[in-house]
């Protein structure tokens, strides 16, 4: 379509859809969906035909709505309102009466709602993400529309680089300059990537933002496409998330019918086609150059940088890798401007974030904040704190790769370099609370474990050092280390650190460090005294042999 | 040591090992007349000791196998000033180790039942035979260990550099030492 | 192709443009530690014992790959590379089974080359005494599992030199394992053309010639450059 033809299609969208009695949002993320929400879908949907409310009411399937502790939660537009807990025999009321259901309605005025800013998540639960025209409808390729026709590419470029945007995907590498790199890379074969490999264990904000709003992806990376000049993309999915593949690969079929995506997009000269790639669930490839490997068909391992993708990437071109929340942000960004966008945030993170939160906290799901917010804000006023009684130990950030942050530091704002300095990441965003049932040797087993699994096996710090690590933790756990095993897990934690090859590798010791750092004597109890504080650890003493 | 007027006393121990380090110690030949006047031997596989003795040094040869290695070796620590891992299978495990990669039942089996051409019984650990550690272990993973001595077996020059040193109260040198 | 000048372990040296540190260093006499690199065969930068400090640069390099640079100041030898490179010997000996005294390699290997080179005498870790089988399927070679250091040597020189592509590494992490072709024995292998390089570029006792006995196995260690040296240069020498 052209221009004026989006900008057409959107307002007619509006229109009919304002014309409806009531529009009714069902979340089918994998959260409500769990508790039955499809079928609370298909309900209402019966219900709208046998009321004869055809043409008049709409039901749609949405992502996630956030709450996901509250499933299966309805939107009705008829009244405005959110509801929680639904099942099928809330049917009929939702779609002629929602207002009857007052017991369900959810106080959207709560601190979990207005204490949360959404950008990324911004369509998330308010458009069908299999209906290209629900994305139109909520302003969707227009920020592509801007760029191509008012901002060109360095324009572009420009606004992104002024946002102060940087990296979602864990490193924080502020986007503009990446993709300054790769546009100014010579010759006209490039690639944009999107890495959607999203492996750490309990997170998926990245899934939910693809199941819910898998346009806006596409819309970040025909951007980002145009800026740095190439003509190609892919998406590295795994292939644990198949809706998430489904309602692309739906995406990419809408969008190249309308020509936002293939040739001639927008009606200009520019072409941008986008393929998927599944991977087969390992971590590792999450990595970008591992990530790479595996989109050229080859065993999906890291290889040394330099060169880095932008100027080496795929099949030697350059290639711009971004995170699946790295592109959406772009669209909005693009829409409002570099200046709009660094007004969120702190002076050296701008924008959002979004967190899943997880663990021992009342609201676990999916939630956005300012950059900045202290993290106690989070986890009490958004997360509704420690459920049971139990009091708050330590929050988790950025997996395998991060750190535990102890109660004295729950005023610290949640930025990339404050978390740095009391020793974790920002990491793509998993958020695990624990309470004063976890064992801190027991977690960093835990992690390590991971590690262990997850090692591609290249390079022997990592392949051969996690699983040193992970038995001297293990023997912990069971009273059977001793203090020189304590000697060499630090000297192991220095050695991964320095040497390993890869990110994975480097940043493995990394919850072992933190936990070390703020929970020393819960390690010292377990060596001399065969003691678990937390209770978890069955000891049994030393009498098997070896110290 | 006492420096007074006392000779250095000198133990060599076999556990989990084939006897080989001991053998290649006895290779010193005229060397062991030479340093014969210059320590005492208190403990050695030959000699019939009821209860381990105080000693200066203490040459541990094999790998800690088995329960009665276990509490031995526990011994031979707290009654040793200077403890020396001697041969591989002190050092490394070696091939008293091989076993480690499978289970004790498993090697139990393989040794008294499948290979043997008359099954006369299965060691039940209760009495003669001291029962099986599930590992047999290097001898620093049960307790600390002063000085390595690897080779299997190490060679005369090296176990004989290694006497001349301690004896001297200097740190062993690591020449023509070599791990593996 | 231009002079460079750097500076290594204090000494003065001078490389040529796109040379790595790690062939400078050794042409002038400075021995970096290495397993995964091989002259003559790609390098992969996976083993981390070449790794050298680079003034100027927070993380260490592997040397192996790591271009000269006019001006470069490097340190191979230091407190800290050390201790690292002991703890990465001592992680491979801790990894699978090596049982020295009954290896075909016995005193002719590299990895207990790099042990003594680095005055190891213990190994502090604990041995993980992986349940690992030989495959001695070929009619010439074995490959013993318990001994290989996945430093994949093998696999390059078959694919890079020989053409074959007959090695190939399954699995990941600690589970890691060279297989021949889809996972067959390798004496059932299609594409193994039995040329025996694999053999000799094998830094330990897990490639091996059949018919040898503990310490017999000698790898001819020049044979890789001299195929090498034939291929660029078409001349067959020694
Ligand atoms: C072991 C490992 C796993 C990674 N996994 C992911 C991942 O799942 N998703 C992701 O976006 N980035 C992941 N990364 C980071 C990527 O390498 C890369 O930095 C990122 O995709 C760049 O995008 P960004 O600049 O938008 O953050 C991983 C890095 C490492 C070292
Ligand atoms: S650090 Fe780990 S994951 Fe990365 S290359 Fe090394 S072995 Fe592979
Ligand atoms: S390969 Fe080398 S280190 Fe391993 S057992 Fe053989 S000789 Fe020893
Ligand atoms: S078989 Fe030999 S050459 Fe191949 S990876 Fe193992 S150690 Fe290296
Ligand atoms: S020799 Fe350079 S990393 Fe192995």
């Amino acid at each position: 379509m052209t221009v004026e033809e989006l900008f057409d299609q959107q307002a007619a969208e509006v229109e009919r859809q304002n014309a409806l009695e009531n529009r009714i949002y069902c979340c089918t993320a994998a959260g409500c969906v769990s508790c039955g929400s499809e079928a609370v879908r298909k309900a209402i949907g019966e219900e709208i035909k046998s009321q004869g409310l055809t043409g008049k009411v709409e039901v749609c399937g949405t992502g996630c709505m956030g709450l996901c502790s509250k499933g299966p939660l309805v939107r009705t537009s008829k009244d405005d309102a959110l509801y929680g807990g639904v099942d099928v025999s809330n049917a009929a009321a939702l779609v002629s009466a929602p207002e009857t259901l007052a017991p369900l309605r959810i106080d959207t005025s709560a601190p979990f709602f207005i204490k949360q800013k959404k950008i990324v998540l911004g369509n998330s639960g308010r458009v069908d993400p299999e209906k290209i025209m629900d994305y139109i409808a909520a302003g969707g390729y227009q920020a592509l529309a801007r760029a191509c026709t008012e901002l060109g590419p360095a324009g572009t470029l420009d606004e992104v680089k002024k946002s102060g945007l940087r990296g979602r995907g864990g490193a924080g590498y502020p986007t503009g300059l990446k993709w300054e790199l790769v546009a100014r890379q010579p010759g006209d074969v490039k690639y944009v990537v999107c890495n959607a490999d999203e492996g750490d264990p309990g997170a998926f904000m990245d899934r939910s933002v693809l199941e819910g709003d898998p346009h806006r992806v596409l819309e970040g990376m025909a951007i980002a496409a145009y800026a740095v000049g190439a003509q190609q993309g892919y998406i590295y999915v795994r292939g644990e998330y198949a809706l998430a593949i489904q309602r692309l690969q739906l995406a990419i079929r809408q969008a190249e019918r309308e020509r936002l995506l293939g040739n001639r997009i927008l009606d200009s000269a520019f072409q941008f086609r986008v393929d998927l790639r599944i991977g087969a669930g390992a971590f590792v490839c999450g990595e970008e150059t591992a990530l790479l490997a595996s989109i050229e068909g080859r065993r999906g391992q890291p290889r040394p940088r330099p060169p880095y993708p932008p100027e080496a990437g795929l099949w030697g071109k350059p290639t711009l890798i971004n995170n699946v929340e790295t592109f959406a942000n772009i669209p909005p960004l693009i829409q409002n401007g570099g200046e709009w966008f660094a007004s969120t945030g702190t002076a050296t993170s701008k924008g959002t974030k979004v967190f899943a939160l997880a663990g021992k906290i009342a609201n676990t799901g999916l939630i956005e904040v300012p950059m900045g917010t202290p993290l106690r804000e989070i986890l009490f006023d958004i997360g509704g704190g420690v459920p049971g009684g139990l009091e708050f130990k330590a929050a988790q950030t950025g997996g395998p790769s991060g750190g535990c942050i102890p109660a004295e530091f729950l005023d610290t704002p949640v930025d990339y370099e404050s978390l740095a300095r009391i020793g974790s990441i920002m990491g793509s965003g998993g958020l695990i609370v624990m309470d004063s049932s976890s064992c801190m040797v027991d977690v960093a087993r835990f992690f390590m474990e991971f590690c262990m699994d997850e090692s591609c096996g290249k390079c022997i710090p990592c392949r051969a050092g996690t699983v040193q690590m992970h038995d001297i933790l293990l023997r912990m756990t069971k009273g059977e280390a001793s203090s020189r095993d304590m000697a060499i897990l630090e000297e192991l934690c220095t050695l991964l650190r320095e040497t390993s090859l890869c990110g994975l590798g480097q940043t493995a010791p990394n919850p072992v460090v933190s936990t070390l750092r703020y929970f020393r004597p819960e390690y010292e109890m377990h060596i001399r005294d065969h003691r678990c504080p937390a209770g978890l650890c069955e000891m049994k003493g030393n009498e098997g042999g070896a110290r | 040591m006492d420096p007074v007027n006392r000779k250095p006393s000198l133990a060599t121990v076999w556990l989990g090992g084939c006897s080989g380090c001991h053998m290649s110690f006895l290779d010193l030949d005229e060397r062991l007349i030479e340093l014969a006047p210059l320590v005492e031997v208190k403990a050695s596989p030959l000699t019939d000791y009821k209860d381990f003795p105080e000693v200066d040094i203490t040459l541990v040869e094999g790998a800690v196998a088995n329960r009665d290695h276990l509490e031995h070796i526990r011994t031979i620590r707290k009654r040793s000033k200077v403890l020396v891992s001697f041969g591989d299978c002190a050092v490394t495990g070696n091939v008293t180790g091989m076993r480690n990669a499978f289970s004790v039942p498993d090697c139990i089996n393989r040794s008294y039942r499948d290979n043997s051409a008359v099954v006369v019984g299965i060691p039940s650990g209760n009495s003669v035979v001291p029962e099986l550690l599930e590992r047999a272990h290097p001898v620093h993973e049960v307790v600390d260990v002063d000085y390595y001595l690897p080779g299997c077996p190490p060679d005369g020059d090296a176990i004989h550099q290694l006497l001349v040193d301690l004896l001297n109260g200097r740190a062993p040198s690591s020449d023509g030492r070599r791990f593996g | 192709m231009s002079v460079v000048t750097l500076e290594i372990d204090g000494k003065v040296c001078t490389g040529v443009s796109g040379e790595t540190v790690f062939d400078v260093a050794w042409n002038n006499g400075v021995k970096i530690p290495r397993l995964c690199h091989i002259g003559g065969l790609p390098n992969i930068g996976a083993c981390r014992l070449c790794l050298v400090e680079v003034e100027g640069q927070k993380k260490l390099l592997p040397a192996c790959i790591t271009p000269v640079q006019e001006g470069m100041v490097v340190r191979t030898w230091s407190e800290k590379l050390i201790a690292h490179r002991r703890l990465i010997v001592e992680l491979l000996f801790a990894e699978r089974n090596h049982v020295c005294s009954v290896c075909v390699v016995n005193r002719n290997c590299e990895l207990q080359d790099l042990a003594v080179e680095l005055g190891l005498d213990h190994i502090r870790l604990r041995y993980q005494f992986p349940k690992l089988v030989a495959d001695t399927s070929h009619e010439r070679f074995g490959l013993d599992h318990n001994r290989c250091v996945l430093c994949t040597r093998c696999v390059r020189v078959c694919d890079e030199v020989e053409g074959a592509h007959t090695w190939d590494v399954s699995r990941r992490g600690a589970l890691s394992q060279i297989i021949a072709d889809l996972g067959e024995p390798w004496g059932e292998s299609d594409t193994c053309t039995s040329c025996g390089k694999c053999v000799q570029v094998c830094p330990t006792g897990a490639l091996f010639e059949k018919g040898k006995a503990v310490s017999e196995m000698r790898k001819d260690r020049g044979f890789l450059k001299y195929i090498v040296t034939a291929r660029e240069k078409g001349q067959w020498i020694r």
